[in-house]
């Protein structure tokens, strides 16, 4: 019986949007080589949409397809839904992941998130300090209840 | 599709010679080899067989064959066993950094029993030096085991000088031969070991046929209690099928082994030679020379391991890693570190085990299809694009 569901091997096979962003409007980073995956999101945001997206990952291949699958979720999404990704929904999008690989690999929507805060940080923080802050404050709300989720995940199903 | 068994270190594949000696324990053979009638005394003839075979082939006496179901259950049986029947004269256990799970665990248990254990390190080779056994022998020390070669680097070890200094201090040794038996010429009695683990996937029996060898006079505190099956070390029916096929096992590898050491070395040092010739920033792991005839381990750098296998997997090569994200422990390869390997570059871990059955054509095959796969990796990798920006100064 294979390891991974069709969907992540579709996805490791063929990643979606491999590569680097020259002048990327925001960079995120995460993970370590250590624990085994890292993962680098590069993102193009024209009218507070994610207008490009491009990634690079070290490590297994949970951590291939969970990149190619969120950048593939985030295109086009307003900064706002794309704050919105979790683990899980990248999960749920790639019919599963194998119980021991949920946390180590799936970063990528911490990754994702990163790269728009980078984004939000470097934008004009005076004509902006409203919206971004806002923004944010709900990327800072995702983060717990991800994990609630992924505990959830890690105990219920497979 | 071609298809590349390269995994024989995880399993090899059971000899046609071996099956048919097996079928008839499967079939008409099918008596309780304890039962005093015909039906009995026919599947005892096998196991006794298999017994005098397995004790040809690694030079010891057959009375003193215990057979178990797996080489874990061998190390397991090894390590708890002689240190619980040594209580009296102390509590102290040496093993070295290199060892299987099945060792390292059995003397973590030991701890929680109140023993205590040293881990010996190894060199960049994997190697370990007998002066640091010997340096840290003790009064109270009652077992040393070392494995006899690695099965996720190769590096064989010095078992024999081991041998000498357990000996002049009247210490008890094991070694784990599961890599080693019926694949490298292995005497027992040469070692000058006192106990040693083998298992019949190794070199091509069945699986659930092993065997733990304690020199006469060495007293081992049984696991399983019950009847006299082993002379009373292990009760229980004996799976006569499994035992029968590992002294087939034993007996054709006794019988074709320099043939089947020169085929594998060959093909190895291809692999060695070839792979990192092709891939830059591809080490060899264990040691260059002193390793398993049909071994190739490698590191490569920037990608990490499970994603190589399934790619290879995905071109017919069937091969292993060491790597975090392939153990279900999600720990990279304690052998790996223990050879001083960061963790990321032991990520990159793989491991090539050559069989009886492979070809030239196959190495050819694998020297083919991986550099496009380590390439394919790396370009998706960040580590790989940090690497080519330092050379560029940037």
């Amino acid at each position: 019986m294979p390891v991974y569901s069709d969907k992540v091997m579709d996805h490791f096979m063929h990643p979606r949007n491999v590569g680097e962003i020259a002048d990327a409007d925001g960079v995120g980073e995460v993970g370590n080589p250590v624990c085994g995956d890292m993962m680098s999101f590069y993102i193009k945001v024209k009218d507070d949409r994610l207008q490009d997206i491009k990634f690079k990952t070290f490590g297994c291949g949970a951590a291939i397809a969970v990149s190619s699958m969120v950048s593939e979720m985030a295109m086009g999404k307003t900064i706002e839904e794309a704050m919105k990704i979790t683990p899980q929904s990248v999960a749920d999008e790639l019919e599963g992941l194998p119980k021991q690989k949920f946390h180590c690999s799936n970063l990528g929507a911490q990754a994702l998130h990163k790269a728009i805060e980078d984004y939000l940080s470097k934008k004009q923080p005076v004509k902006q300090a409203g919206k971004s802050a806002k923004v944010t404050a709900a990327a800072k709300k995702t983060g717990p209840k991800t994990r609630t989720a992924a505990a959830k995940a890690m105990g219920g199903k497979e | 599709m071609r298809k590349v068994y390269l995994d024989n270190a995880s399993t090899t594949s059971l000899l046609p010679e071996v099956r048919e000696a097996m079928l008839p324990y499967l079939g008409e053979l099918y008596g309780n080899p304890s039962c005093m009638h015909e039906w009995g005394d026919a599947a005892r003839e096998g196991i006794e067989n298999s017994r005098e075979k397995l004790a040809d082939l690694i030079d010891v006496d057959s009375e003193d064959l215990i057979f178990t179901a797996s080489g874990t259950e061998s190390n397991n049986f090894a390590i708890k066993g002689l240190a619980m029947a040594q209580q009296s004269k102390g509590k102290h256990i040496i093993v070295s950094a290199v060892e299987h799970f099945s060792v390292l665990n059995s003397a973590k248990t030991m701890e929680k029993w109140g023993y205590e254990v040293t881990v010996i390190p190894v060199d960049k080779f994997g190697v370990v030096d007998p002066d640091d056994v010997r340096k840290n022998l003790r009064k109270d020390t009652v077992l040393v085991s070392i494995i006899h070669a690695s099965s996720e680097v190769g590096t064989i070890q010095p078992i024999r000088d081991i041998a000498k200094i357990t000996r002049e201090n009247n210490v008890v040794f094991h070694t784990d031969a599961v890599a080693t038996v019926g694949t490298i010429p292995v005497s027992a009695r040469d070692l000058g070991v006192d106990a040693l683990s083998l298992a019949g996937n190794q070199f091509y029996g069945p699986k659930g046929s092993a065997a733990l060898w304690v020199r006469k006079g060495i007293r081992i505190i049984p696991f399983l209690d019950g009847g006299v099956q082993e002379g009373g070390r292990r009760a229980g029916t004996e799976n006569v099928p499994a035992i029968v096929g590992l002294g087939t096992a034993a007996e054709v590898a006794k019988a074709n082994m320099g043939e089947r050491a020169t085929k594998l070395t060959t093909l190895r040092d291809r692999l060695l030679r070839e792979l990192p010739s092709k891939i830059e920033r591809a080490i060899v792991t264990g040691h260059p020379r002193n390793r398993l005839p049909g071994h190739a381990s490698f590191c490569v750098e920037f990608i990490e391991g499970e994603a190589m296998i399934m790619l290879l997997s995905s071109q017919g090569v069937a091969v292993t890693s060491g790597s975090a994200c392939t153990s279900r422990a999600l720990k990279a390869s304690h052998v790996l570190i223990a050879m001083g390997l960061t963790h990321a570059v032991a990520q990159g871990s793989l491991l090539l085990s050559l069989g009886i059955d492979n070809t030239g054509q196959d190495v050819d095959y694998v020297v083919e299809v991986l550099p496009p796969i380590v390439d394919r990796l790396r370009q998706m990798s960040p580590l790989y694009a940090k690497y080519l920006k330092k050379l560029k100064g940037v």
